[in-house]
């Protein structure tokens, strides 16, 4: 199986903000809650760069480690899941997780969070791939129908890759060696405790 | 003239165009060595800064969306937040609440219970009227609730999870969190409460210095002297009040997130909750110890509000001569309209 990673190029984002667009626009995402967001560094100066983030699906995860009801689960394409029905709102993952990926649909008056919401690489949750259940919770469920997450396959500027590990780094790899620059593969480190030397 | 003038005011301009593109060009347009231009010269590497992030900072950047702590790109502090909620906080609750457990149960197997020495003279006072029992009570249970529902969040997955199952353990931890979130107010109130209510005797004194000198009578059949509050209790009041307020203050922040303060300050909240509430715990279970099967006769003063005169004699000497002498020694039941001792 697949180890499946998001990298994004800074070097090609535009900071159009469509994977985040399109994120909201597939999975139905509450209002409030961005499960992919564009972070710009350095905003209006020089070497200024923009950054698509969501959740990275770490190698083990923070936010699976600290959730107190052990909802969260990694499956064998090692995208971090978790679910819906065991999760009690209590928003230690946000805490732990270093990308801020978690979201909550209600911003947190006397205990009443909701159910935690994040970025699912476009592979739903514990219910039956492709169900309505599914759908509501967790948005759809592309990888179960051989697609990759919508964010990066309509990336206008292919910055955001999503995909096989390996591949994604080589395809990363191959960019840096050709036009000579590359500003890394951000969140790698964090993630993964890996990087992509540029 | 004029034509002369205005050819020496465009050479002059062109010159400095050209100067001021001499001066700019070096720091915009860096090339590489084959010549090609390098756009990314001075952009911002995620290794640099990483390299340069302070302990538990975050790189940060603009956001075009409202959700400001969205503008958080990497923030690996959480990793240490992550170790003390998953090592440290164990260990620090495990040590607290087990050590504190094994020494009040080896403390009753060696010492035994506090005997009452002359035995029940059969003559009562009152010690706490109905509305300090009313908040002792109140409190009392909240914070057993509290500590349970609390101890849960830390010690339930590894303990209570393999037990009951995913689904039932989630179901429990849920209702776990509205008791905890609900029952903090009324702990709170009752924390307030006994604050006012009691500080009156609980003023460190000289009193208390002999006291502790003489080891409270804990070990052996010494009875040293004391007003309403020994030292003993004094300590637990503090503990209290003190560990009452540190608990609620931070419980707040947990419960109204990041309304006041940012993720650091979020861990750092959650970081002296469980601390505090740990160490709050065991500092429970000793005074549960104490007022229950520890010393015989005890648990009267906050059962039904009043102790024996013996009891009384033996653990407050100094508070029953003030009684007797505001009350008259004929009088065995004072009025209800208590008022703390000093």
């Amino acid at each position: 199986m697949a180890r499946m990673k998001f990298l994004c190029d800074a070097d090609r984002c535009i900071e159009c903000n469509a994977c985040v667009t399109a994120c909201k626009n597939e999975h139905e995402v509450p209002w409030g809650i961005n499960r992919r967001r564009v972070v710009t560094i350095n905003d209006g100066k020089p070497g200024e760069r923009s950054i698509s983030m969501a959740c990275m699906h770490c190698t083990d995860a923070p936010c699976a480690a600290v959730c107190p009801v052990n909802c969260f689960y990694t499956t064998a394409d090692a995208v971090v899941l978790h679910s819906k029905d065991l999760c009690i709102g209590c928003g230690y993952c946000f805490y732990a997780c270093p990308f801020g990926a978690p979201q909550y649909p209600k911003v947190g008056n006397f205990g009443s969070r909701g159910k935690m919401d994040k970025c699912t690489f476009c592979a739903g949750g514990p219910e039956a791939d492709g169900t309505q259940a599914e759908y509501e919770k967790y948005g759809s469920n592309r990888l179960a129908e051989g697609k990759l997450p919508l964010c990066a396959e309509m990336c206008s500027t292919k910055s955001l890759l999503a995909g096989d590990g390996d591949i994604v780094a080589q395809i990363y790899k191959e960019r840096v060696t050709r036009r000579g620059y590359g500003s890394g593969a951000w969140g790698w480190q964090t993630a993964y405790r890996e990087t992509i030397a540029s | 003239m004029a034509r002369l003038f205005a050819q020496a005011r465009f050479i002059i301009g062109a010159l400095v165009f050209v100067l001021a593109l001499a001066v700019a060009l070096p720091a915009s347009a860096q090339r590489n060595s084959d010549g090609s231009v390098n756009p990314t010269a001075s952009s911002v590497k995620e290794q640099q800064l990483l390299g340069t992030l302070q302990r538990g900072g975050s790189i940060n950047g603009r956001v075009s969306i409202p959700d400001q702590k969205s503008a958080n790109l990497i923030h690996p502090g959480g990793r240490d937040w992550r170790h003390f909620h998953e090592v440290t906080l164990r260990w620090i609750g495990g040590i607290a609440v087990l050590g504190m457990l094994i020494v009040l149960v080896a403390f009753y197997l060696i010492r035994g219970q506090v005997k009452l020495e002359s035995g029940y003279s059969g003559r009562r006072i009152v010690r706490f009227n109905a509305f300090e029992r009313a908040v002792h009570w109140m409190t009392a249970t909240c914070f057993i609730i509290l500590a349970i529902t609390g101890l849960n969040i830390t010690f339930g997955k590894p303990l209570l999870l393999p037990l009951i199952g995913e689904g039932a353990f989630a179901d429990w931890a849920q209702w776990a969190k509205y008791a905890h979130n609900y029952l903090s107010f009324p702990f709170a109130v009752g924390v307030f409460c006994i604050f006012l209510i009691w500080i009156a005797g609980n003023i460190p004194n000289k009193v208390d210095v002999e006291w502790v000198k003489r080891g409270g009578g804990i070990v052996g059949h010494d009875h040293p002297p004391a007003y309403r509050f020994n030292a003993g209790q004094k300590m637990i009041y503090w503990v209290v009040v003190i560990g009452g307020t540190l608990v609620a203050a931070s419980g707040y922040l947990l419960m109204f997130p990041f309304y006041v303060t940012d993720i650091q300050g979020m861990q750092l909240a959650q970081t002296v909750h469980a601390i505090i509430a740990v160490l709050f715990v065991a500092a429970m279970l000793a005074h549960i110890y104490i007022g229950t099967i520890g010393m015989e006769g005890a648990f009267e003063a906050m059962g039904e509000g009043t102790v024996d005169h013996n009891f009384a004699r033996e653990h407050h000497a100094l508070w029953l001569e003030q009684e007797m002498a505001r009350t008259g020694p004929n009088e065995s039941q004072r009025q209800p309209m208590a008022t703390p001792a000093e």
